[in-house]
């Protein structure tokens, strides 16, 4: 009994000793910001590696959930005679829901392992400490740029899904089963609302990429320096990413869209 | 130097098309576009009951739409609703003595309000009042009657 409590209140200590030390960790990365500005080849690079490189799964994925969208709110559409409204089910769920969502959680398995897996290496074969040697900063030189290379992919990732999606849910309603195409269009756009609905949407596809880098990166830092403790810490960003990314998803659509 | 100026132009694309797809979503999905710099009035009718009528409802005159709702209020000493509406300028040379009703589209769609032009010559100035205006059908309320005549006809 005592050991059980014993180590009950010992895995709290350290899950509150972790996330103290991940907040201070995303501090650290803040406050290294503005110094990137004056190096901005080393942001370039990153968006490289976290953004470009997420594209093709992005838009293949939004292709796919906007045709399949498509084709599943039709046959429930068109029960009640309301295949119209098919145009602004499709675009409401990908604006506001799963383009957001769905883009965030590829971006964490896609992106976000890569940067646990590629910082956990760099502290396992001690580059982190060999820069410190030679007074460069870490969090400056390989945290902050990659961190900035989230929060900008992100959004423009989730932008483009939902884009793609729409479009792949036109070509199913309208080429396939044969909704009228003006009705699909001028439906979507008296039914969703720039502000409402596409803003919101950035927003939140915002905060899940500041979520996702922060713990990619803070997994990644935080690694036991072994293959074993990598792997493990690449485990734990796709599943704390994916639970972070649902949980605030609910919270972020009662506050944004609980008022009407 | 090759490989970097490579990456450089894929980062460039992608930036780009990000913002495509932000602009595509602005100005084709949603309803951004029928909103950007339009010139508008506003006039204000008051209805007993202006039903189902909501913020952004269309407003529209011969089954085109020319304008918006944009306030919905309640006079507490008239118990009327007081409905704003956002006109679009160019049709600024409706009849003051036009009427505003408000209907339903279809059986159960939206409710909007109607504007049937009347015949006099001065036009509706910016913030004017239309005076004659006709209350949105209650559905409720116009079942009830029904009832309630039937059942009068039947003694």
């Amino acid at each position: 009994m005592t050991a059980f409590l014993e180590y009950l209140g010992q895995s709290t200590r350290i899950s509150f000793t972790k996330l103290g030390r991940a907040s201070y960790f995303l501090l650290q990365i803040l406050a290294g910001i503005l110094s990137l500005l004056a190096r901005p080849r080393l942001l370039l690079k990153q968006l490289y590696s976290v953004g470009v490189l997420s594209f093709l799964i992005i838009t293949i994925s939004g292709l796919f959930v906007g045709m399949v969208l498509s084709l599943q709110g039709y046959y429930t559409l068109s029960d009640f005679g309301a295949e119209e409204s098919l145009g602004v089910m499709v675009a409401a769920s990908l604006v506001r829901e799963l383009g957001p969502v769905v883009s965030g959680l590829l971006f964490a398995g896609r992106a976000g392992s890569a940067l646990t897996a590629e910082i956990g290496l760099m502290k396992a074969t001690e580059q982190l400490s060999g820069m410190e040697m030679m007074a460069v900063d870490p969090i400056r030189r390989i945290i902050t740029p990659r961190f900035v290379a989230g929060l900008i992919s992100m959004p423009l990732l989730a932008a483009l899904f939902s884009a793609v999606g729409v479009i792949g849910g036109q070509m199913v309603g309208c080429g396939l089963l044969g909704v009228d195409e003006g009705a699909f269009w001028s439906q979507m756009q008296s039914g969703i609302d720039f502000k409402d609905d596409i803003i919101n949407g950035v927003i939140k596809s915002l905060v899940f990429g500041f979520v996702t880098s922060w713990i990619a990166l803070f997994e990644g830092y935080d690694a036991i320096p072994t293959s074993e403790g990598v792997s493990r810490a690449t485990t734990r960003t796709v599943v704390n990413s994916a639970f972070s990314i649902l949980g605030l998803d609910f919270i972020l659509t009662a506050l944004m869209f609980g008022e009407h | 130097m090759q490989h970097t100026s490579t990456q450089d132009t894929l980062v460039g694309l992608f930036v780009a098309s990000g913002i495509i797809g932000l602009f595509f979503l602005a100005m084709q999905v949603s309803n951004l576009s029928s909103f950007v710099s339009e010139d508008s009035y506003t006039i204000t009718a008051r209805f007993e009951n202006s039903g189902g009528l909501k913020i952004k409802s269309p407003v529209s005159a011969a089954g085109v739409k020319i304008g918006r709702v944009t306030a919905i209020s309640f006079d507490p000493k008239t118990f009327e609703s007081i409905v704003k509406m956002s006109i679009n300028s160019k049709y600024n040379a409706l009849p003051d003595d036009t009427t505003a009703s408000i209907f339903t589209a279809g059986l159960l769609g939206e409710q909007y309000v109607n504007l049937d032009a009347g015949g006099s010559d001065t036009p509706l100035k910016n913030n004017g009042k239309i005076e004659i205006t006709q209350s949105a059908i209650i559905l409720e309320k116009a079942l009830g009657q029904f009832l309630f005549k039937s059942a009068e006809e039947k003694k």
